[in-house]
């Protein structure tokens, strides 16, 4: 097909260069002016100086470390309970589970920090299971695992929508084989299901860990105070004290951390069966 | 058939359990959210009081300005989006392999940084000489054009990679100029997708915060942005009003580009 195409008709560079000189203005060099920003020393001049006091202070290495291990709970929940509904919704059918699916769709254009309000009602101070179980004053909900359950609740579909698409490209005549030697569902699941889908569930899982180490407006919105993440960082140090150049520094770290997650999930989407 | 074999009575719980973890963990948020709008107090299991007020207000002063804002700059920033995406796309479509994977690393690099990072970029970027936008309303415009320019170049592209094969060189080689190809046949066979860009995009730009609150100016705050204000402020019925009407707006919108999309 592609060499039907450049029969029709040439590549033409000359149109890329708008497309280009806009990305290029709106994008690339405010990042090279953040990038050159994080090199500002306190005095006003460049070094390295500032740049290794903010990598070397203890709220970095805290933030750094409250994001990867929010970030890698989160994932590996996601994953088990995409993996569990996925199967569910595609194996068990019941009444609306196709609707269902088209709703996990529009899910996943709404806000994420909208879960993070409604998770006060629910769990927080006031709310349901916080006016059932509370004597003591301050919910779960503002540490740890009040992130890692809002981001759970909000990016499971992201891993869901890969593995459906993977569950209707399965043969299921080998399934039926499978079952017809004696396998129960659960075997079946384990050792046919589980490796046909596991390069989809794993980009799903690693789209997750990116989305959920950039993520900002949940704790924003939950007013988390025992954990600070990297995103939370940066906007505390831009917004709350004006620190450009600290804030510029976390970023810089940031955006190569989350980078190199998605060039390499790219890569593992490239690897999968079309 | 589908290929497992449990008994009759087994996928009956299965279902059960199926739609309860799905209205448990999707559902049940939405719910609070919707009763949240309408609390006048929340001291028990479930809200007292039942109220229109808070919905009242997310319609009226500061809140209904405020969504008007997102919906401004959603539309603004979607429109120039689809224009920068499909550009993009397009031009790079017949490029060699190396510069295409060159260009999409470039466009979609927003999609895998913090909005954050984006926000903080743009500040340090276009608050000093020579491009000061810092404080105007173009300023968050633009913020929004480049986070979901992304999204609109991968909607695009995927279109393009699905176009019936042999339309457009039949065009050409029945004597078509080029730039006609585009427009008669290229755009046309693509809108679908940009349609459905267009509709991520909108959702996107009117739920997006984690940039916006980086450097929006005072008198352009948007929805998402007045919703953290107004629950920062402990005025959360009131939050979770706003919320729902911005979920309303963003959900209107979706349907109608929904059904102006031509069924394929």
């Amino acid at each position: 097909m592609s060499a039907a195409r450049s029969a029709g008709a040439a590549w033409r560079p000359f149109w890329l260069i708008f497309p280009l000189v806009a990305l290029g203005v709106a994008l690339v060099y405010p990042l090279g002016l953040m990038a050159a920003e994080a090199f500002v020393t306190p005095d006003g001049g460049h070094g390295l100086a500032g740049f290794i006091a903010v990598i070397g202070g203890g709220l970095f290495l805290g933030a750094l470390q409250d994001t990867v291990r929010i970030a890698l709970t989160a994932t590996a929940l996601c994953m088990f309970l995409g993996f569990v509904l996925a199967v569910l919704i595609h194996f068990v059918p019941f009444v609306g589970a196709r609707a269902l699916s088209r709703l996990i769709d529009a899910y996943l254009a709404f806000p994420s920090f909208l879960i993070a309000l409604s998770l006060t009602f629910l769990y927080g101070n006031a709310g349901i299971f916080g006016a059932v179980g509370t004597s003591s004053g301050s919910s779960f909900l503002y540490g740890f695992w009040g992130v890692v359950l809002a981001e759970v609740s909000y990016y499971t579909p992201f891993v869901m929508r890969p593995l459906l698409a993977a569950f209707d490209t399965l043969d299921h005549a080998q399934l039926e084989v499978a079952s017809s030697l004696g396998e129960t569902p659960f075997g079946v699941l384990r050792r046919v299901v589980l490796p046909a889908a596991l390069p989809s569930l794993l980009a799903g899982g690693s789209l997750c860990l990116l989305l959920t180490i950039n993520e900002f407006g949940i704790i924003l919105v939950m007013g988390v105070k025992d954990v600070t993440t990297l995103p939370m960082l940066i906007y505390g140090k831009a917004i709350e004290q004006f620190d450009y150049p600290g804030a510029s520094v976390v970023a810089l770290c940031n955006v190569a951390l989350s980078l190199s997650l998605y060039f390499g999930y790219r890569r593992m989407l490239d690897r999968l069966p079309a | 058939m589908n290929g497992l074999s449990f008994s009759a009575g087994s996928r009956r719980w299965l279902a059960a359990l199926a739609g309860m973890l799905v209205l448990g963990v999707f559902g049940l948020p939405l719910l609070m959210l919707l009763l949240a709008s309408v609390a006048g107090r929340w001291n028990g299991v479930l809200p007292s009081h039942l109220t229109l007020e808070h919905l009242r207000g997310a319609l009226a002063g500061d809140e209904r300005l405020a969504l008007w804002h997102s919906l401004a700059t959603g539309a603004a920033a979607t429109a120039f989006a689809l224009i920068q995406g499909a550009w993009g796309a397009i031009a790079a479509r017949r490029a060699p392999a190396r510069v295409q994977r060159w260009v999409d690393a470039v466009f979609l690099v927003p999609i895998a940084i913090p909005s954050v990072s984006i926000g903080l970029a743009l500040l340090v970027a276009f608050s000093r000489p020579p491009l000061l936008l810092n404080g105007t309303v173009s300023f968050v415009i633009l913020t929004h054009v480049v986070l979901i320019t992304a999204y609109a170049y991968l909607n695009a592209k995927a279109g393009l990679a699905r176009l019936p094969p042999h339309f457009e060189e039949m065009a050409g080689s029945l004597g078509a100029p080029p730039h006609m190809v585009l427009v008669r046949v290229t755009l046309p066979l693509l809108l679908p997708h940009l349609l459905a860009a267009a509709a991520l995009g909108f959702a996107l730009s009117m739920g997006e915060l984690g940039a916006t609150i980086m450097l929006y100016p005072p008198r352009w705050v948007t929805a998402p942005v007045e919703v953290f204000a107004l629950t920062d402020r402990g005025l959360i019925f009131s939050g979770a009003a706003v919320s729902i009407v911005l979920l309303a707006c963003t959900f209107a919108a979706l349907l109608l580009l929904d059904r102006r999309r031509p069924r394929a």
